[in-house]
């Protein structure tokens, strides 16, 4: 009955053809999808200028910051942008110079301090047993530390703590955090299966755990990064304020210390701590904006939707479970039987035919194009898809179906 | 096994029974994803289930079995998109229908269960593990049934379990207590606690072995034939369908291809597709056949092909399949059951004539 041999498949050149032309558009698929949202890209914008501050500051300074002028506690003017402090220093220019302080002990205790969190949280989740005690009781005595105290003793004990030293510090003090989420997350990963089909078909551990479950961790490590360069920049800040690290090192924290030192808000000299509060106010919110822009980036889910938040928002589209979302002014079914109008094939009911093959596919609202009319497109030119000899290839191919 | 599908066969879809419609799923577009590069799931299907019904939901995987019942309830998971479409649910006793597309909220979290009672893939696996079934029983009916109290919620409950066959005081288990079968019975009997006049079953009995399929899908099949409600019931297990279904939806990329009652399914397929489906598992009685199977796979729903998606596929295919979208006709083959469709274009010779070529008769095959 079924003698048709399955190698045998009529595709026709037309079809080919256009499979090749659509496998040539999928690759350009875009990339860095996280960096189209607002949110993101203001934050990342933030942050690379802070950080091109950083490198270049002390050259493009107007000014030396230690250098001493007769200007004293000047208001903010074109000469002085920021105004000057009690010595006449330039408080712009303390501002640049700082700025390299800030983000060189954010990152780097930032990055250590995530490195550390990933070796131990990981580590522990995966080794259980004795090993996990001994880690996880590590990071809850780190946990229970309080920093602040504790940097304090170290940063005073050390006689030139510089950037690099309280970045360590911070790093130390600062990882068990994330740790913590990292032993949990690890622990939830390890038991699932497709964890255990990796270990039952012999994969080495340290294969297990930077290609199957470090993947995974990815949203709870850049968030516990992206915290802990929060937590490095406002400790420093602190430390700098109260005068713990070595005050003649440049930071905003430092400016802050002077301006308290010598009364600034008494005299009325706004401009000499108001900018470096704010400052420390926006590389904070440019760490959050960034935090929220690796979530949805992470987050398959969000990243398939496709759509900005805030263009989802326009379209009042709000994704959740239970109640999938209809298109705003979805177009209805054409008021006819459910059942497409009964016409005899012999029948020629010339106008039936476009009002069947019409109203079948609405045309949304959002710019979606109905594959019907694609179709329809495609076959007012009926001769052009089939190549010369799919029609008798066909035929053949069905005589020997019969 | 097939006695008594015929028995039902020969009194059920054919006899003059009222067929009332119930749900009517009309032009439904679905996508997956919001902005330009979304795939379109669904492309415009239109379904009717009626009253007393069992409509089999047919297909390859991805075809959009799944998405097309959850869709049609509103219970697809984000980034699930409806973008176009009307799903009208009639009221007991008549009077005009409701659009599930444009319920409210709150209205269409009061409908459902009520209305649509769904069994999920799975589902035995929804039973939270710390509570007792009892409760997990009683909490729907607490919930749209305020003014029932504590004893006749415990009442009902029992009746429930005994209605799927687990013994009444089974009601204080916890669910790691009870079997995979009876955890699934459970949670069939959670979905008939509020008589709903829907019972979608998405895959209910996968997990099973083949004798508590069998006990589930006669329960079923018994409190269908007492309780009166309509069952859409989706499986790859076609031979199960075909013996269970009154009328079965045969389903491809994301479009029904063919519509027709059960035994004429498979006895007298009418779309190639449906043919080869039937062709890739072995029957039970009759003559031996060669399993054909279907070559390829599913297109891509992201890059549809022009035309008749299965033709790349198909040994049917000639030039017109490349241009011409088949919809949904009865089929071109004398004393074909009434209200039967297929989506192919060797039935729809006017299409084929519409768009400029010559039409092809239909095959031997497919006009059994």
């Amino acid at each position: 009955m079924s003698n048709v041999p399955l190698d045998v498949i009529p595709v026709d050149a037309a079809g080919a053809a256009e499979a090749a032309e659509v496998d040539a558009v999928v690759p350009s698929r875009k990339r860095f999808v996280f960096l189209r949202g607002a949110k993101a890209i203001t934050g990342m914008v933030i942050i690379g200028v802070f950080t091109l501050v950083a490198i270049v500051g002390p050259w493009i300074a107007p000014y030396d910051p230690d250098e001493m002028t007769a200007d004293l506690l000047v208001k903010p003017s074109w000469h002085h942008l920021m105004g000057t402090d009690h010595l006449g220093r330039d408080v712009f220019s303390q501002l640049v110079v700082g700025t390299r302080g800030v983000i060189v002990v954010g990152l780097v205790a930032g990055v250590i301090a995530t490195v550390l969190a990933i070796a131990v949280g990981v580590s522990a989740g995966f080794l259980g047993g004795v090993g996990d005690e001994v880690l996880s009781s590590l990071s809850n005595i780190f946990l229970v530390i309080p920093a602040l105290p504790l940097i304090i003793i170290i940063c005073s004990q050390l006689s030139e703590a510089g950037n690099f030293v309280v970045a360590l510090v911070l790093a130390f003090t600062g990882w068990a955090w994330g740790a913590r989420l990292l032993r949990a997350q690890t622990l939830s990963l390890r038991r699932r299966d497709f964890i255990e089909a990796a270990r039952a078909s012999g994969e080495k551990t340290w294969r297990i755990v930077w290609f199957e479950t470090l993947p995974n961790l990815t949203a709870i490590i850049a968030s516990s990064f992206i915290s802990t360069v929060t937590f490095a920049v406002l400790s420093q800040t602190t430390l700098a304020f109260i005068g713990v690290t070595s005050v003649s090192d440049w930071s905003w924290g430092s400016i802050l210390y002077w301006a308290q030192g010598n009364q600034a808000l008494a005299r009325g000299a706004w401009w000499w701590f108001v900018p470096a509060g704010l400052l420390i106010a926006l590389l904070g919110m440019a760490l959050s904006l960034v935090n929220f822009g690796i979530d949805e980036f992470v987050n398959p889910r969000l990243r398939l939707a496709g759509l900005s938040p805030r263009e989802m928002r326009r379209r009042k589209i709000r994704p959740r479970i239970g109640f999938t979302v209809v298109a705003q002014d979805a177009p209805r079914a054409v008021a006819r039987p459910a059942v497409v109008p009964v016409t005899g094939p012999a029948e020629p009911a010339d106008e039936s035919l476009p009002a069947a093959a019409g109203p079948r596919r609405g045309d949304g609202p959002t710019g979606f194009e109905p594959p019907s009319a694609l179709r329809r497109a495609a076959s007012a030119a009926p001769g052009a898809p089939a190549g010369p000899g799919a029609s008798a290839g066909t035929s053949d191919h069905e005589e020997s179906a019969r | 096994m097939t006695a008594p599908a015929t028995a039902r066969a020969a009194s059920g879809p054919s006899a003059p029974r009222e067929r009332r419609p119930i749900l009517e799923i009309r032009d439904l577009v679905v996508d997956y994803g919001y902005g330009e590069d979304r795939v379109h799931a669904l492309r415009g299907v239109n379904l009717t289930l009626h009253e007393g019904e069992v409509l089999g939901l047919a297909g390859e995987s991805g075809c959009g079995k799944s998405t097309l019942v959850y869709a049609a309830t509103r219970l697809l998971a984000p980034p699930g998109y409806i973008s176009a479409g009307e799903v009208l649910f009639h009221p007991e006793g008549g009077g005009a229908p409701i659009d599930v597309l444009r319920q409210d909220e709150k209205s269409l979290r009061a409908a459902r269960w009520q209305d649509t009672a769904i069994v999920f893939q799975g589902a035995m696996n929804s039973l939270n593990p710390v509570y007792r079934i009892g409760r997990q029983l009683t909490d729907t009916i607490a919930a749209h049934r305020p003014e029932m109290t504590r004893p006749e919620r415990e009442e009902r409950a029992r009746e429930l379990l005994s209605m799927v066959g687990i013994a009444p005081n089974r009601i204080g288990s916890f669910p790691h207590q009870l079997s995979g079968g009876m955890r699934q019975r459970v949670m069939i009997a959670m979905a008939l606690a509020l008589e709903p006049r829907v019972l979608i079953m998405d895959e209910p009995t996968t997990a099973l072995d083949v004798v508590m399929q069998r006990q589930i899908l006669e329960q079923i099949m018994e409190l269908r034939d007492r309780l009166g409600f309509s069952v859409v019931f989706i499986t790859h297990d076609v031979s199960l369908l075909i013996e269970i279904a009154d009328r079965i939806a045969i389903m491809y990329a994301g479009e029904i291809v063919e519509d027709a009652p059960a035994q004429d399914v498979y006895r007298r397929p009418r779309h190639p597709y449906s043919d080869g489906l039937l062709h890739s598992f072995p029957p039970l009685r009759g003559p031996r056949r060669e399993l054909a199977g279907i070559p390829g796979s599913p297109p891509d729903l992201a890059h549809l092909p022009s035309g008749c998606p299965f033709r790349d596929r198909c040994a049917f295919a000639w030039d017109a399949c490349a241009a011409v979208p088949p919809r949904l006709v009865p089929p071109a083959v004398p004393d074909d059951a009434e209200g039967r469709l297929v989506a192919c274009l060797r039935h729809d010779e006017q299409a084929v004539r519409y768009a400029g070529f010559e039409p092809l008769p239909v095959p031997d095959r497919l006009a059994l």
